[in-house]
């Protein structure tokens, strides 16, 4: 039964990666500003995911906290983003 | 113990939990190159950002507890992490994209 783990591991990663090639194409040929921001936001969260098949697949737990990392610092760049596109200023006085 | 010596009654549940995970996360991106205005790819993203999220998380827990021999629920942390999150971007941007629509 391992082998059914580590190849849907091995799917799961591949779905991951190419999702991420998909987030990727929305961020170059993005129309308009808005598109490329929300390519941003799955582009990270995918990364993220990514990297805890990795940490599955070798069994550490160190990978946990790269995933933690990239999740806070990933909303905080989208929603700095976002509200530089609603208001033209990040942090208004 | 490593990830050869798990009972199936773990690695079959959360094999099926990374395999919905990964095809829903698959078809949100899919859904984000492919359709037609900003408003309809607001849609993919989403649920593939919270239930693929949630669904990976929880295998990766079942995983983890089962090679430690102990209950670890600290990736859950990320999955309400990403739950708490995620709309929050998405109300964010779609203001940003209601208030810049008549601009060219």
């Amino acid at each position: 039964m391992t082998i059914v783990f580590s190849w849907a591991v091995w799917f799961a990663q591949l779905c991951f990666v190419l999702a991420m090639t998909f987030a990727a194409t929305r961020l170059v040929i993005g129309p308009r500003a808005q598109d490329r921001v929300l390519a941003l936001d799955t582009l990270y969260i995918n990364a993220m995911l990514s990297l805890l098949m990795l940490g599955i697949r070798s069994s550490t737990a160190v990978y946990y906290d790269m995933a933690l990392v990239i999740a806070l610092f990933g909303f905080v760049g989208s929603v700095a983003l976002a509200k530089f596109l609603l208001r033209g200023e990040v942090i208004e006085p | 113990m490593t990830i050869h010596d798990l009972s199936p009654w773990i690695t079959v549940p959360a094999a099926l939990l990374l395999v919905t995970g990964g095809l829903l996360t698959l078809i949100g991106s899919l859904g984000l190159l492919r359709l037609p205005t900003f408003f309809a790819r607001m849609h993919g993203p989403s649920m593939g950002n919270t239930l693929g999220t949630g669904s990976v998380l929880i295998a990766s827990v079942m995983v983890a507890s089962a090679l430690a021999q102990r209950p670890v629920v600290h990736e859950l942390l990320i999955s309400l992490f990403i739950v708490m999150t995620s709309p929050m971007t998405s109300i964010m941007l779609m203001k940003a994209a209601v208030s810049r629509q008549g601009r060219g």
